[in-house]
């Protein structure tokens, strides 16, 4: 090996990450090379700096027993985030910085009330909740990228099911990326799409039916509007604020590119 | 939400990596009162995924929640700047200036060294925290970092080398004086 190859090597072998072969032969090479083993012991000392105690930064116990009291209070919680939980449970105002979560309850809490208090389309409302929550609290995605390639893998050892992805970039919906939220008791797989100022939230879980037709008519309230079908051995639930002709067309496009025409 | 069973996996699982979930909040956000906040939020979100958590490596899988909700809060703050014009691949990295003296460095202050890291891009900083700090692999950062293993040893080479120069520069200008 080079100074120069080994010098590229150097990082990964101070941190144990080569083979065992490479890693001996930059060890046979440093007895030889005075440059090269300055560099090796210069890295050495400045890990050992590094790692010394008194930079690591340990939770103060006071915020060991708030996160304790949010998990035990989860207990007793329902099946969604109890913000206002930590609120009590934390004893003080949120940061500015994460209160989004906090703004999110209160305007949760401007939802018409027949959708609080809907007991027949308890989904629609946890759809609806999870739709603004995503625009508000500045968590549209975790995974941003218009490529269902990237996308699609993002997904792989989040959830226990892999949904698919489709791009209608073409069809004037451009996906804009994807998240993990919570509906249904159950983690699900959230996709965002954009059609021109308007987002829409396509959430996919399993489902134990085969499949149902696109809902022909959406649930709409307040300005939201929501499609819900089965396919594939999958739920979907299509939710915005974008108007119904062109989310119904959205919803089409979906249908068809999921499942191709059956032959007769 | 949780049967008892879950809550207790959750508090096996999950509940002992407060520290490091904390540790990487305060290096990201800079401070002591938002790093608490994140861990807050992070520990809201991670009971929410909870149920859909396959591996047993919960210290990775909260570190990954722990690193987003940091990205949320610096993007919110508008204190996040991605590196421009910065190239992940890896080419020599070396400088052929000296390090800073191995004698200096082991006396080096606390205050020195913490503000020679505050100073890393965050893209830096994180790696540096996880590997050093936390001691965690190439293949768990790429993980929770979303990168690919070899941006990993890129960015690590380059911070390592970024700490080094500050560090060296640092006791220049203190032999002048």
């Amino acid at each position: 090996m080079t100074c120069q190859e080994i010098r590229e090597l150097i990082h990964a072998y101070l941190d144990g990450e080569i083979d065992l072969v490479r890693s001996l032969e930059i060890e046979r090479h440093l007895p030889d090379c005075q440059v090269c083993a300055s560099v090796v012991q210069n890295l050495q000392t400045l890990r050992s700096a590094i790692t010394r105690d008194s930079l690591y930064h340990r939770a103060p116990p006071d915020l060991r027993q708030r996160v304790q009291a949010v998990v035990r209070q989860s207990n007793r919680a329902e099946s969604k985030p109890r913000f206002a939980s930590l609120w009590f449970a934390s004893g003080r105002w949120l940061g500015v910085g994460i209160s989004a979560a906090a703004v999110a309850v209160l305007l949760l809490a401007l939802i018409p009330a027949w959708l609080r208090s809907s007991a027949d389309e308890p989904i629609a409302k946890e759809a609806i909740s999870a739709h603004v929550r995503s625009l508000m609290a500045d968590h549209l995605t975790d995974v941003a990228s218009s490529d269902r390639h990237t996308v699609k893998p993002w997904f792989n050892g989040r959830l226990d099911f892999s949904p698919p992805v489709t791009d209608l970039t073409e069809r004037g919906f451009p996906l804009i990326g994807g998240r993990l939220d919570y509906l249904d008791n159950r983690p699900v797989a959230a996709l965002v799409y954009r059609r021109q100022q308007h987002f829409i939230n396509l959430f996919i879980w399993p489902s134990a039916q085969p499949s149902s037709k696109a809902a022909v008519n959406p649930v709409t309230q307040q300005g939201f509007h929501l499609f819900r079908w089965t396919a594939i051995e999958m739920h979907f639930l299509a939710v915005s604020d974008l108007n119904e002709r062109e989310l119904k067309e959205f919803v089409g496009l979906i249908h068809d590119q999921l499942t191709p025409t059956a032959t007769p | 939400m949780y049967n008892t069973n879950q809550l207790g996996r959750f508090e096996q699982v999950v509940l002992p990596h407060l520290d490091a979930a904390y540790n990487l909040a305060r290096w990201l956000t800079h401070n002591d009162h938002d790093a608490q906040d994140v861990v807050q939020e992070s520990y809201l979100r991670a009971l929410k995924f909870f149920s859909g958590l396959r591996s047993e490596d919960g210290r990775a899988w909260l570190l990954t929640i722990v690193r987003h909700t940091c990205y949320d809060w610096l993007r919110q703050n508008r204190r996040f700047e991605p590196l421009t014009g910065f190239d992940d691949e890896l080419q020599g990295v070396e400088s052929d200036e000296p390090g800073p003296e191995a004698m200096l460095l082991r006396t080096a202050e606390d205050e020195l060294l913490r503000h020679a890291l505050e100073e890393l891009p965050v893209e830096f900083r994180e790696v540096v925290i996880l590997r050093e700090l936390e001691g965690l692999s190439y293949k768990e950062i790429a993980d929770i970092a979303n990168l690919p293993l070899g941006t990993v040893m890129s960015r690590l080479a380059r911070a390592r080398q970024r700490l080094q120069q500050a560090l060296t520069a640092h006791t220049q200008r203190e032999a002048q004086v």
